[in-house]
């Protein structure tokens, strides 16, 4: 299978093609710094504010540009394109509404540390301030979700502005960085000077760690008894997911993996407990719960995984590997600080670290939880079980697509029950939860890897926040499969309505929506369904045979809920375990 | 145990560079009980001071928190060690004739100085550290304060 997209230049020619020094436009130099940094694929909206650096895209062909039909539609793609590639991740949007649009994605990122250059148009500099028509102040409304933030004031900025943001956004605690340019900036004739390098004196990122420091780790494993790693999106982020795997092998301790942290460790190996937290497994919060070390490995104690955090892991040593120093110690107290990159940290340790040889009845604890009590589901031959289509969906596609998800019950079943085994495979949006992330993330991944399998599921609730970019799946013959698990309400906030809010189920009933195959074909995307097993087999396959994109609905079950579940307030030892018990 | 410290924070002189600064505090729920910017002693960079109340993990996430804004070069917990802090108050109190006498007496002990008298007030200018400016503050009061303008509190370590 292969998506219908052009291939790119090398970034040899184009270097060639693009670096002479010579007056040209603000735009220009845009679009030219742009490809500089090897970037390959934008995703856009055009406006008044940026009409010059749209003018400035006409016929040029020396990257893709996608017209999302929403910014919000281009950020998450960008936000995708990033996460499945490694690379910065790029969006324009006009200046007003445009930009604000592009509010929700550049949270997202940023809580989830994504690289993604945000550029934004904005009125002349001399409108500035004056209520002029479509302004906003960008950089001050995106001043708390942004991880660096520039305002251009004149052409000859652009060329190092651009260079310091791609290198800021892919640095240390990766994140979004915005760029917001004036309309008369983008005009502005000057000379372009390509070669720039970076000297930014309030920003040096700590990569390698303190000798002492994992001495001090080397040490603590050699005593343990209960040990745990906790791994999250940052051992993906880094590039660390090899030595992470040595790492677990060396020591022989058993280890659980964030939701962003999924793919990070092969799901299939005998050290792995599965996600820890809210959703997460028995195992893996029995066994946080009961640990005497905790080595957490860029994952940042987010509240989902704590749960209460004053009864959080309440007998361990708790080591915290991180390439933000700020997140140590920020909520969960540490012994044992280790700043430093993943990777790097990693390298360094693996040589140093023995088998942590007292803790053999600790691992055969854990095997025999993880036997007792794994996900389970009650399996019906009646209705559609959501957990069933998800293992339908891992079962036929061996574990090896890129799956996306949106957010909701579904997410957690994916979460659940779809095995992943390889890094950058699993794009979610975790910290912000935003719904209508998911499909057009599956876009961005799907052009970051034209030749792999993407899959995009969703919930019939989030499917409509974003559904608008069938347009771009079916015009651009970009193949993603995208999976809406129907369940005619809101899932997750149902299953809180039921176990939290007494059964008063409050404005969640999704009546209304629209009959979704007949969207898919109205927008020219292949539209499939499926309510028994049977049906779902045979649209299922019937959709990875198409080289096209495809949406298939699996109209399941109203009332399933997501089990294991720890409820706000409870430690994560306290779980509901509704039908895995 | 909360108490006050005072950290010095050096940035890059950029527009928004305060707004960066003052939101990151209202973000996280910091505290700011003053802040001062100013030039600093070398071009391009700006000096602020910020005056916080917290306990020392607070103190410690604030510090890692700043030095995560881009245009933040250098962080300084000042009140770790000794350190001289002055802060610049304009008092305008109401003072008939009559009673310039006796507030010239509050001033003088002060080493305070009046700078401007009008017809029924006069300008105090006092500098020194916070303690000394709230003292001097309560001694004026009972004569009526009509404005009163603090500056906030800058500060270096010694030595
Ligand atoms: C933008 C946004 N609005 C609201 C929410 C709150 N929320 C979380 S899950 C959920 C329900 C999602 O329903 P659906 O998309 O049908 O997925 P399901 O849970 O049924 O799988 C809602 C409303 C959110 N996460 N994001």
């Amino acid at each position: 299978m292969s998506a219908q997209i052009p291939a790119v230049r090398s970034t040899e020619q184009l270097r060639e093609k693009w670096m002479k020094p010579e007056v040209i436009s603000g735009s220009e130099i845009l679009l030219r710094s742009l490809l500089l940094e090897g970037v390959e694929c934008v995703f856009g909206y055009p406006g008044g504010a940026v009409l010059y650096i749209y003018d400035a895209m006409y016929g040029f062909d020396d990257f893709h540009h996608l017209l999302t039909r929403h910014e919000q539609g281009a950020i998450h793609a960008a936000d995708g394109y990033a996460r499945a590639s490694g690379k910065v991740g790029v969006c324009i949007a006009t200046s007003g509404p445009g930009a604000t649009n592009t509010v929700t994605g550049i949270a997202t990122a940023y809580m989830d540390s994504v690289p993604l250059v945000v550029i934004t148009g904005n009125v002349a500099t001399s409108l500035i301030g004056t209520d002029a028509f479509q302004e906003a102040d960008i950089t001050g409304i995106t001043m708390p979700i942004t991880k660096h933030s520039y305002l251009v004031r004149d052409a000859e900025d652009l060329p190092r502005i651009i260079h310091e943001a791609f290198h800021i956004a892919n640095t240390g605690r990766k994140g979004p960085v915005l760029i917001d340019i004036p309309k008369d900036v983008s005009a502005q004739k000057v000379r372009f000077e390509p070669e720039h390098s970076i000297d930014l004196r309030g920003y040096h990122p700590t990569v390698v760690p303190n000798r002492l420091q994992l001495d001090k780790l080397v040490a603590a494993i050699s005593e343990a008894e209960r040990p745990v790693i906790l791994a999250g999106g940052g051992v993906i982020y880094s590039g660390g997911h090899e030595g992470l795997l040595e790492f677990a092998t060396r020591s022989g301790i058993p280890i659980t993996t964030t939701l962003l942290g999924l793919g990070a460790f092969p799901s299939g190996h005998d050290l792995w407990m599965g996600m820890p937290g809210m959703h997460g497994t028995y195992t893996a919060n029995q066994a946080i719960q009961q640990s005497d070390l905790l080595i957490s490995i860029g994952a940042r104690f987010d509240d989902r995984v704590t749960g209460r955090l004053d009864g959080f892991a309440p007998h361990a040593k708790i080591v915290h590997i991180d390439i933000d120093p700020a997140e140590i110690g920020k909520n969960v107290k540490t012994d044992i600080p280790i700043v430093g990159d993943v990777k790097t940290v990693l390298e360094m340790l693996n040589p140093m670290v023995g088998y942590s040889s007292k803790a053999d009845a600790w691992r055969a604890q854990i095997s025999r939880w993880k036997q007792e009590k794994p996900f389970k589901y009650k399996d019906s031959e009646d209705v559609l079980k959501p957990q069933w289509v998800i293992e339908m969906l891992n079962d036929t596609t061996h574990g090896e697509a890129i799956v996306t998800t949106d957010v909701g019950q579904h997410q957690m079943w994916t979460a659940q029950y779809y095995k992943f085994n390889q890094p950058r495979s699993f794009i979610t949006s975790g910290g912000l939860g935003t719904m209508g992330f998911g499909f057009p993330a599956a876009i961005g991944a799907q052009m970051a890897h034209p030749d792999r399998l993407v899959i995009s599921i969703n919930g019939d609730g989030g499917m409509q926040m974003c559904a608008q970019e069938l347009a771009i799946c079916a015009i651009n013959k970009i193949p993603v499969k995208i999976v809406v698990i129907n369940n005619q309400v809101l899932g997750m906030v149902r299953q809180w309505q039921e176990l939290i809010y007494d059964n008063r189920y409050s404005h969640i009933d999704l009546a209304g929506s629209p009959d979704f195959v007949k969207l898919a074909e109205a927008y020219g995307v292949k539209g499939l369904r499926a309510t028994s097993k049977e049906e779902a087999e045979r649209a299922w396959q019937e959709a990875l045979d198409n080289d096209g994109p495809v949406l298939v609905e699996f109209v399941v079950h109203k009332g399933e809920n997501v089990y294991p579940m720890v409820t706000q307030g409870s430690t994560i030892d306290q779980m509901l375990m509704g039908d895995c018990e | 145990m909360t108490k006050n410290h005072v950290i010095a924070v050096l940035v890059n002189d950029q527009p928004g560079v305060l707004q960066r600064v003052s939101g990151l505090f209202g973000r996280r729920g910091y505290n700011i009980e003053s802040i001062t910017v100013g030039q600093s002693e070398e071009p391009g960079l700006s000096r602020m001071v910020i005056v916080t109340e917290g306990d020392d993990t607070t103190l410690e996430q604030i510090e890692k928190q700043l030095y995560k804004l881009i245009d933040v070069i250098k962080v300084v917990n000042l009140s770790a060690n000794p350190m001289v802090s002055r802060e610049l108050a304009l008092i305008k109190v109401k003072a008939e004739p009559a009673e310039r006498p006796e507030i010239m007496g509050v001033v003088e002990t002060f080493r305070a100085a009046v700078v401007d008298i009008g017809a029924g007030s006069m300008m105090v200018q006092v500098i020194g550290d916070t303690e000394k400016i709230d003292a001097m503050i309560e001694l004026l009061r009972p004569y009526g304060i009509r404005e009163l303008s603090r500056t906030g509190v800058t500060a270096m370590t010694r030595g």
